[in-house]
């Protein structure tokens, strides 16, 4: 009985290819709408998330004042002698980065182009996870004479030299020569947003005489040790802080400490929010599809209570009839949703590759929304079927 | 009307809606069928003609009254048993024909057969051959929008005999066709009569039609008026 029901059942989609294409379709593009925007969404969180490992794993981050933007320069900067302190108090600081920056119009024969100098020590490389492309890093001489000698990145590259090799090349910043050492790995854009590679690296002391005019640090970059307790460094290094910048016990900080793991909930959590939404929009679209799986099957509503009528009446019994159209239901519906899924993760490929976003099969959403379609092509499909299976065989014949 | 009569109906009513609005379309049908007869039951529109048909096809519950069928009181039936009886002992043909649209005419056939759970090498040379039978060799794998009106109430008649049921009941069979090919289908339902013995009940409104029947039973107001031998018939 289920092999004859089968073949009925597909024999009927054979014949009604309009109205199962209609209701496919419907199930396609729902399915495909959310596994795309789920699976692009995923992709994007797992690429931010790359970009701030990117940046150094158990990296601290140490600024003045308690928030970015205005008002963040109330709080007095940190001298050298902070960071001598901390390389020699805190036991897990494995590299301690001061670093200053300062925009400044970078000049090579006819090019100039504005970008960031950083002032900062070989730490910071390191820290930063930097590689030194072509060159070398800054010497120990250089970075305690404050010599003009600078390792800028892939971008700067690009707009002063084309594609010529820059090391041993004079540029030209501001009222000084500055001579090119070393040019960096690129690292591409940053979750932000911001290009990472357009930045221009000189030995911290150098920076402070010749741009800045004064010795303060903007900021620390920390690199604690494998092993090492992130909180605990953290609070060591808040406590030792406090006291440097004398803080008294009833006042708050006026410096923040940031790790890179918790810009990364932070980060991630924002992408994974946007995911959502957009997975909510495709929702929609598969709702839509719903409806208009139902739309279909209601108007053909009359054509099959009079099919209902004749198998009736040659002798089928309810359940045959009821099993043939939860079949045909089921069978639709899972067409409709592999189909999706084919369409899905093609599309999810082209747009992840388009995106600069890998791509990551989420088998959840693929398995919830292929269910959820079925169940929405068989309540549709074989609940109208369901009543006019339930008539008398006379009245499901006259059925107008 | 003896006592071994194939179909027999007693006090048979129908009553359509309730309260005021209620119409009784048969009013007490008393009625003894035997097997190999040819029975045509005509009336004028509203006489309940095919109310008593439907039921007799147990497409239809009577309101109140007993069905027998070969000694088998069919209003006691469930759903089900009433389903396996017509696939069993019945087949069906309709004014409208009432085929599967977009359905070749083999398929359409075959459909009864599918349903008894006879297998498909079976199945196909049993509605070859019930299409050969009404004349329809070589139309096989035609749908009923490629077929005139006499096709396809030939298909419809093969599919109504490929079962080889006791009964085969007809509905106003002609009652959507020309004169003409009216006539050859009721050459070919009277030729089923007369050479395979299967029991014929014919609803009609054209006395042309029923002279082809062996009885005819006119119905008035829901009630049997008359009731009649044709001799030997046309």
């Amino acid at each position: 009985m289920l092999w004859n029901t089968l073949q009925l059942a597909l024999r009927s989609i054979r014949r009604n290819l309009m109205r199962s294409f209609l209701t496919i379709l419907g199930i396609v593009i729902g399915v495909a709408a959310v596994i795309t925007m789920v699976t692009l969404g995923n992709g994007a969180t797992k690429s931010v998330s790359d970009q701030i490992s990117s940046m150094g794993s158990n990296l601290l981050i140490v600024m003045p004042g308690q928030r970015f933007g205005p008002g963040a320069e109330a709080a007095p900067p940190f001298k050298s002698a902070d960071v001598e302190a901390i390389h020699n108090q805190i036991t897990a600081a494995r590299l301690v980065a001061p670093l200053v920056s300062k925009a400044a119009t970078v000049v090579f024969q006819a090019n100039n182009w504005s970008t960031v100098v950083t002032g900062t020590s070989n730490d910071y490389f390191q820290a930063g996870n930097w590689e030194i492309a072509a060159g070398r890093s800054f010497t120990e001489t250089e970075e305690r004479a404050g010599k003009a000698v600078c390792v800028i990145g892939e971008s700067v590259r690009d707009k002063l030299f084309g594609r010529q090799n820059p090391v041993g090349s004079e540029i030209r910043i501001k009222q000084f020569a500055c001579e090119v050492i070393g040019l960096l790995k690129a690292k591409g854009q940053s979750s932000m947003g911001s290009d990472q590679d357009d930045i221009v690296v000189m030995p911290l002391r150098t920076v402070q005489r010749r741009l800045s005019g004064s010795q303060d640090i903007n900021r620390l970059t920390i690199s604690v040790k494998e092993g090492a307790s992130i909180d605990a460094t953290k609070q060591q290094l808040t406590m030792l802080l406090r006291e440097r910048r004398n803080i008294a016990e009833n006042e708050d900080d006026d410096f923040r400490v940031m790790d890179t793991r918790q810009i990364a909930e932070t980060l991630t959590s924002t992408t994974k929010i946007l995911t959502m939404l957009l997975a909510a929009v495709a929702a929609v679209s598969l709702l839509v599809g719903g409806i208009g799986i139902m739309n279909i099957m209601l108007v053909s509503v009359t054509e099959r209570t009079r099919e209902i009528g004749i198998r009736l009446a040659i002798g089928a019994l309810e359940r045959e009839v009821l099993l043939q159209f939860l079949i045909e239901a089921v069978v639709l519906s899972s067409l409709g949703g592999l189909i999706g899924i084919a369409i899905a993760t093609a599309a999810s490929i082209f747009l992840a590759g388009l995106m600069n976003v890998p791509y990551l099969f989420d088998p959840g959403i693929n398995l919830l929304s292929f269910f959820f379609s079925a169940a929405i092509g068989v309540i549709f499909g074989f609940f109208p079927a369901r009543r006019a299976a339930g008539l008398n065989p006379i009245d499901a014949l006259r059925h107008e | 009307m003896s006592d071994a009569a194939l179909i027999r109906l007693s006090g048979i009513t129908k009553t359509y809606g309730s309260g005021q609005a209620a119409f009784q379309a048969l009013k007490g049908i008393d009625l003894a069928i035997d097997a190999g007869d040819f029975v045509a039951i005509m009336g004028p529109s509203g006489s309940g003609k095919s109310t008593a048909m439907n039921i007799l096809g147990c497409l239809d519950t009577p309101s109140s009254g007993s069905y027998e069928f070969e000694g088998v009181q069919v209003e006691q039936l469930t759903r089900n048993e009433r389903a396996l009886l017509r696939r069993n002992y019945l087949g069906f043909v309709f004014q409208g024909f009432n085929l599967l649209s977009r359905t070749t005419a083999l398929e359409n056939v075959e459909l009864p057969l599918i349903y008894r759970g006879e297998p498909a090498a079976a199945r196909h040379a049993a509605a070859r051959a019930a299409l050969r039978q009404v004349g329809l060799e070589g139309w096989e794998h035609h749908t009923p929008a490629e077929l005139s009106g006499g096709q396809q109430q030939r298909v419809a008649i093969a599919r109504a005999i490929v079962t080889r049921p006791a009964v085969l009941l007809a509905d106003e069979p002609t009652g959507n066709l020309d004169t003409h090919t009216g006539e050859e289908i009721m050459d070919l339902i009277s030729a089923l009569n007369r050479d395979q013995g299967i029991t014929v009940l014919m609803v009609t409104h054209e006395p042309d039609m029923a002279a082809h029947a062996k009885r005819v039973i006119r119905f008035v107001d829901g009630k049997v008026d008359s009731d009649r031998r044709n001799g030997e018939g046309a």
